[in-house]
């Protein structure tokens, strides 16, 4: 638990402290719950306050390592980006000279530009039909009352769990065999206007908080059910929409199975994601460019959590948490 | 299937009395519609049933098309598959049982893929879930910078794998990376990471502990639902901070443990992008596209079974032993479906 994730970065503050910060010892801490009640006398006042001190520089300083350790490699990342080639194969961690026309050289590699529509492409027509497909059915399962809907609900999450490579053979044979569709993207992204699994069982967790009472209300109002859902359900869910649409963006952004079965013959219908492994083996000397590459794939997802961090950490949450 | 069974039922038994025949099951009702008088209150009821059936038969409709094409059709005809031979050229051929015992007893990369995809399982899970645990600890813990820290903590999570994989093979390679650099410059000669059968598989397991955002945004919402009395009164009690996460901490967690622990042994079994990717670039082979390549560089040490899918479907064109590969995987995520539905793992709700 204490091991940071790469190894430990040399200007770590207190290196000696951070052992014990994971978990207090029980000794210190049994004599401050002792010393607490009896806050008459100063002095045991002061030496609980001194002990908080240090549990204070403890925790921080672990976290600080620790934070290090996350973000060194995207500076690490960074700075090769910037370096000249040859310096960029030293081994050196500091640029001596800063090169950002790496970036423009990327942006000039040929078919770059296309993986970035197609990626776009993919992750936008996918989310829109993900979340118009998903709403009404998660609407279902969250507030209808039918029999099955107990199947239902363990077919949805039977979907979600099922690994995507054991329905690939046969779903690439149709898409290949019968449509003429591999080389495009089409086969990933038409199956999301017909639910995605995920989407819904999320976006059903996140209807069921919402109080029957609204729904009810809306139906004694004389709203069909449609109206129901599009006037009263689809503002307060919000969140959860947001949520799903996020989740579905980033998963199709991050896609490298999906474009690799039906992309991999068509160089013009590569997505980032796919394309910036056969970037690598193109330069594959080029470690800088390779960096500069890599942050371009990295930049929109991270750009698009900050904007939208709160709806994402709610999604996360939901996952886990409710229901 | 089942769930056809469902809608199935309700169109069926909702089929006679609305469409005012009466003559069906329901006839014992019927006599008030048949009469031409206003209909009686059982009627309405019925047809208010089918109207609900119908609308929620409406309502779920996409996915009832999705379900069935995109898995149902599939998945009977990875079974169909799974005893013919077919090279995606020639029509298939009935072979039995053949394809099975190819993959069990003759196929060599078959032991490999399962034993490196249960080492991932279980060591990958674990570490994961027990550093899921320690930074939402860690984090909650905090007094001020909360907001920095958990971002900082988070950010990597959301890095694409194949753009996360790149730059780990950089950090980590052996000869120039910034990784064996500074153990290099504290005295340590580093290993060879992702070029040593050895090592490989625990750098993809700190390539994902790197990307631990998920686990800890999930572990910190649970310890901060813990009830703050319940602290309070072990520590009355004089509980150290063990008895504390022992007897307080981690009863209540527990169900975010398993939901975790589940949801990672699934997305574990499927893993696939990370170890290709890591293992393509760090055997420096250049690939064009559609060379056939030998997966699991270093000597078969990154290899996963969906990794052998691919290679079996799409490489070697032997669809039939990627179905029985394919069957494999299902049975194992089927297997681990059932067993959290069985246990309480926040999945289904109380409702359901």
């Amino acid at each position: 638990m204490t091991t940071p994730t790469t190894p430990t970065p040399p200007m770590n503050p207190q290196p000696p402290a951070a052992p014990n910060a994971a978990l207090p010892s029980p000794g210190a801490r049994q004599r401050t719950a002792a010393g607490a009640p009896s806050s008459g006398s100063s002095a045991a006042g002061r030496s609980a306050r001194r002990k908080r001190a240090l549990h204070w520089i403890a925790v921080h300083s672990m976290a600080i390592a620790l934070a290090l350790a996350f973000v060194l490699p995207f500076v690490f990342v960074f700075l090769t980006s910037v370096m000249s080639d040859g310096q960029a194969m030293s081994g050196e961690l500091w640029p001596t000279s800063w090169h950002w026309e790496n970036y423009t050289k990327v942006f000039r590699t040929p078919g770059f530009l296309d993986w970035w529509r197609n990626s776009l492409m993919y992750a936008l027509v996918g989310t829109v039909f993900t979340v118009c497909s998903s709403i009404p059915v998660a609407y279902a399962l969250a507030k209808f009352r039918f029999r099955g809907r107990r199947t239902a609900m363990l077919l949805v999450i039977s979907t979600m769990m099922l690994p995507p490579q054991v329905i690939v053979v046969p779903m690439y044979l149709v898409w290949a065999q019968q449509f003429h569709l591999s080389g495009t993207l089409w086969p990933l992204i038409i199956p999301m206007a017909f639910g995605d699994a995920y989407s819904i069982f999320l976006l059903r967790q996140f209807l069921l908080t919402i109080p029957k009472e609204y729904v009810e209300s809306a139906r004694i109002d004389g709203c069909g059910e449609l109206r129901t859902l599009l006037r009263v359900v689809v503002p307060m869910a919000k969140p959860g929409i947001a949520a799903i649409a996020l989740f579905q963006f980033f998963y199709c952004w991050n896609d490298y199975f999906g474009p690799q079965i039906y992309a991999a013959q068509n160089p013009g219908a590569w997505t980032l994601s796919y394309g910036l492994e056969s970037f690598k083996s193109a330069h594959s000397v080029d470690w800088n460019l390779t960096m500069a590459a890599t942050l371009l794939v990295m930049a929109p997802v991270i750009i698009v959590f900050f904007f939208a961090q709160k709806a994402f950490v709610e999604g996360v949450t939901l996952t886990g948490v409710k229901g | 299937m089942a769930l056809s069974l469902s809608s199935g039922s309700g169109s069926g038994s909702g089929r006679g009395p609305d469409r005012g025949s009466g003559s069906g099951p329901g006839s014992g009702s019927g006599p008030g519609s048949r009469d031409g008088s206003a209909p009686s209150t059982a009627t309405l009821l019925r047809r208010k049933k089918t109207r609900d059936r119908l609308r929620t038969i409406g309502f779920l409709s996409p996915w009832l098309v999705g379900f069935t094409v995109f898995f149902g059709y599939p998945l009977v005809a990875t079974v169909y598959f799974s005893f013919m031979h077919y090279n995606q050229i020639k029509e298939p051929t009935f072979v039995g049982l053949r394809n099975w015992s190819y993959v069990f007893q003759e196929m060599p990369l078959f032991g490999p893929a399962l034993w490196n995809t249960l080492w991932l399982v279980v060591v990958m899970v674990a570490l994961r879930v027990v550093f899921g645990i320690g930074v939402g600890l860690l984090v909650t813990k905090l007094k001020s910078g909360v907001g920095f820290f958990r971002t900082a903590f988070y950010v990597p999570y959301l890095a694409p794998p194949v753009a996360a994989t790149v730059a780990f093979v950089f950090l980590l390679n052996p000869a120039t990376g910034p990784v064996n650099e500074l153990l290099g410059a504290i005295g340590i000669e580093g290993p060879n990471w992702f070029n040593d059968p050895l090592w490989s598989k625990p750098s993809l397991v700190m390539l994902s502990l790197w990307g631990i955002g998920d686990l800890m945004v999930i572990f910190m919402a649970a310890l901060l639902d813990v009830p703050k009395e319940q602290y309070e009164a072990a520590e009355l009690d004089g509980a150290g901070a063990w008895s504390r996460f022992r007897y307080v901490t981690w009863p209540n967690i527990t169900p975010i443990v398993m939901f975790a622990v589940v949801t990672g042994v699934v997305q574990t079994m499927q893993y696939y992008t990370q170890a290709l990717v890591a293992g393509k670039l760090a055997s420096g082979i250049t690939i064009g596209p559609g060379t056939v390549i030998q997966p699991g560089y270093p000597d078969h040490s990154t290899i996963t079974v969906p990794q052998l899918v691919y290679q079996l479907g799409f490489q070697n064109f032997n669809t039939g032993a990627a179905s029985v590969l394919s069957l494999v995987l299902f049975a194992i995520a089927m297997a681990v479906t059932v067993l959290l539905m069985r246990r309480k793992s926040g999945l289904l709700s109380a409702e359901d």
